[in-house]
């Protein structure tokens, strides 16, 4: 299998860093991985022996759900460390938690965190792949992934296209692995929502920035809604969730705004009657849950490459 | 040998570049106990030992103007002793220190304290500062008479700023009134809440929250404005905004009473160096854009700001090593300053050495009225040496301060101390 013979990095932390065939090769390998998943026996032997840690240090379910489920159809052993039962809580630093994770043999390491960065700082001490499972509102990489895998699944080529992410952008990873990857791959990419989740300086990674949402969607081949995360900002990045519905939820009549054939996408959890109507969500053209499914594909691929980089073995990939 | 046991030197061949005199010339420079002597006697010379100085530069010793010393309280970081030494490597014989110790230093009691800690272990020139407000709190005032009269020689309230305009007031009228200086750091705290570092499209690819240069325009507007009321003396520290030089532009022109002062980090780096999120770039304020910076060095050279100093923030490596949201702000610099300055302004601005000079030593010492250290006859002998041309790296295990957070380790610095003198003796060489 040519592809890891292809890879290099040992860690994955964004897809900033990524050249377009780094990321065709992560899509390739997902491509393979997916195949198996109609069969009776879903699990591959790809990482068998190998223990995959995961440390969430920020809640997250679904991700980490992901993320377990794409290793141990790899047939890796999965500890989990969470936030709320760690020793961070008794004060150990992140450094040393990440440390003793290594010094119990754990080959890998699936990393959320609250902190943009930090899993780049961890890949300074640790000798075993780190991936970023989402750091602060720095990057995703594995959902930027699976959107570009669900959108080059839908359209073939990214090369023209246009997609429009919609929401708040400015404390998105997803917006920004977005950013970075789908331009990588050729689309051009609108960022759309509330000037004040949606700052102009956008524009200097190569962005439209739109706050028409007409103008927004028209011309669009995908929408990438985003929640808004009232949690974080609702005082002073805008009034009401209401009236983020009124101006910017998407609704039948502004869908068909959209291109013809073009898709809706989510990264959940949806707010459905917020960002998106359930009409809307359960539609045709939503491709959310194939995002879901994609999501497991992508993540095998990425820990596949990351624990056999550089490797000329014939690995145990399905054909 | 000198029977005496006096210090006794010859300094021979340098070129003596004062600011206090606008003075540069090769001349030497005699040195009898702790002070300078003119036109020596033959004993004198016989008996004097000789530093041979050839193409190196003698001047006062440098005044630092924003030492975060660390004691009492956090000794682990910093103390008086540890700190004064890491200022004489580079070339300071003069510091103003912080008031915020544990406790904060905001009664003559805590006062004592940092005197003592002075009197044990200070190898230079300490001055010591007291809080406008009980805790730096910004709520009430401090007892700023009191503070003064044990021995405060401004006020500051070391790092945090007065959010409460009428608070602010208040304190520059009871400052003008016992005639202290008020050593003013600017930020309007609604607009940086978890804010780390410059508001930016570095700041927007990185995912961290941004720190918007209005957050310290806004509150150097405040503080012209209020300094024009008060007619207080107001001194602007650490700024990092193009837009505050602008400010202060409007404010010179109208003779209010206020002076400013930049980091050398601030003249140097931008917010591109926190891109890979090392703490070594996390500070208060931070560093700003290409734009800030040029506008900093602009306004340096148009007297807008008037002098440097590099808040000096001693973090241990614990405290630094860790998250960039989470690590505290701040950057050591005593060590470096003379050699980042001169590698930016003089070797790649063009700036002279006697400017230099003046924005280091003479008038920072003039802001606060304190004795100018010229190079005269019956003056202390608080001089540095140092060579403009000597390149050096600075180590992780080098520094004389305790800390070593700086953003200077591993990179090249032209500009090297080799010697300090306060009170004619060699307080590092």
């Amino acid at each position: 299998m040519e592809l890891a013979q292809n890879w290099t990095r040992k860690h994955l932390i964004g897809l900033e860093e990524l050249s377009r065939e780094e990321i065709e090769i992560i899509i390739d390998t997902a491509r393979s991985f997916k195949s198996t998943f109609e069969r009776e026996q879903k699990k591959v032997p790809a990482l068998k022996g190998k223990t995959v840690a995961q440390l969430f240090l920020e809640p997250s379910t679904r991700t980490r759900i992901a993320f377990e489920v794409a290793a141990k159809r790899l047939s890796a052993d999965v500890v989990t460390l969470l936030g709320s039962t760690s020793s961070q809580k008794k004060g150990e630093t992140l450094k040393d938690t990440a440390l003793n994770i290594q010094s119990l043999s754990a080959d890998m390491i699936i990393m959320r965190h609250s902190a943009a960065g930090a899993p780049l700082y961890l890949s300074q001490y640790v000798d075993i792949p780190i991936i970023n499972a989402g750091d602060g509102a720095h990057e995703h990489p594995t959902q930027g992934l699976l959107d570009a895998y669900t959108l080059l699944d839908c359209f073939g080529s990214l090369d023209g296209k246009r997609i429009t992410i919609l929401g708040d952008i400015l404390f998105s990873r997803v917006a920004r692995s977005n950013i970075w990857g789908l331009q990588k791959l050729g689309a051009s990419v609108c960022l759309a929502g509330p000037s004040t989740l949606v700052p102009e300086s956008f524009r200097e990674l190569g962005v439209d920035v739109c706050y028409d949402l007409k103008e927004a969607l028209v011309d669009s081949d995908a929408v990438m809604l985003l929640r808004i995360q009232h949690e974080r900002q609702t005082s002073t990045h805008f009034p009401s969730l209401s009236e983020y519905t009124r101006l910017y939820g998407l609704n039948k009549q502004r869908s068909s705004w959209l291109k013809k054939d073009a898709i809706i996408m989510h990264p959940g959890p949806i707010n459905r009657g917020v960002e998106i109507d359930s009409d809307i969500a359960d539609a045709p053209n939503s491709v959310i849950l194939n995002q879901v499914t994609n999501g497991i594909a992508v993540r095998m691929a990425v820990m596949y490459l990351c624990m056999n980089r550089n490797s000329r073995v014939q690995a145990e990939l399905p054909r | 040998m000198n029977p005496s046991d006096q210090s006794i030197y010859w300094i021979k061949g340098g070129r003596v570049i004062d600011p206090y005199q606008d003075i540069d010339e090769q001349r030497d420079v005699f040195i009898e106990g702790s002070r300078l002597i003119n036109n020596p006697d033959e004993s004198f010379l016989r008996e004097s030992t000789q530093v041979n100085v050839q193409g190196a530069v003698v001047s006062p010793g440098l005044t630092e103007l924003q030492a975060h010393l660390r004691e009492p309280g956090e000794t682990h970081k910093e103390t008086i002793a540890s700190g004064t030494r890491a200022a004489a490597r580079g070339g300071f014989t003069r510091l103003v220190c912080m008031p915020n110790t544990r406790p904060p230093c905001d009664n003559p009691g805590n006062l004592r304290l940092i005197h003592d800690a002075i009197e044990r272990g200070a190898c230079i020139d300490v001055f010591s500062t007291g809080c406008m407000t009980i805790g730096a709190q910004g709520e009430q005032l401090a007892p700023i008479g009191s503070l003064k009269n044990a021995g405060a020689v401004a006020l500051s309230e070391g790092g945090k700023c007065i959010q409460n305009n009428e608070i602010m007031r208040r304190v520059l009228e009871y400052a003008k009134m016992m005639d202290l200086v008020i050593l003013d750091h600017c930020q309007d705290y609604s607009m940086t809440a978890d804010s780390v570092m410059n508001e930016s499209i570095v700041s927007l690819k990185l995912g961290l929250r941004g720190w918007p240069n209005e957050a310290e325009d806004l509150m150097v507007a405040r503080d012209v404005i209020l300094c024009e009321k008060t007619q207080a003396k107001v001194h602007l520290q650490n700024l990092s905004s193009g837009i505050s030089v602008d400010i202060i532009e409007r404010a010179k022109n109208r003779n209010i009473p206020i002076t400013a002062e930049v980091t050398p980090h601030h003249l140097c780096l931008t917010d591109e160096s926190v891109q890979g999120y090392d703490t070594r770039y996390k500070m208060n304020p931070p560093l700003r854009t290409e734009e800030d910076r040029q506008r900093l060095i602009e306004g340096l050279k148009n007297g807008l700001i008037d002098c440097i100093a590099c808040d000096h923030a001693p973090h241990s490596e614990d405290d630094k090593d860790m998250e960039f949201s989470y690590a505290p702000f701040g950057i050591i610099g005593l060590e470096t300053s003379l050699a980042v300055t001169l590698t930016e302004l003089y070797h790649k601005q063009g700036f002279s050495l006697l400017q230099i000079l003046k924005w280091m030593a003479s008038v920072p010492d003039s802001i606060l009225g304190f004795e100018p250290k010229a190079i005269k006859a019956g003056n202390y002998a608080d001089l540095m040496i140092f060579e403009p041309d000597t390149t050096w790296v600075p180590e992780k295990d080098g520094f004389l301060s305790m800390s070593s957070n700086s953003p200077w380790i591993g990179k090249e610095l032209k500009g090297k101390v080799k010697q300090t003198f306060y009170r004619g003796k060699v307080v590092y060489e």
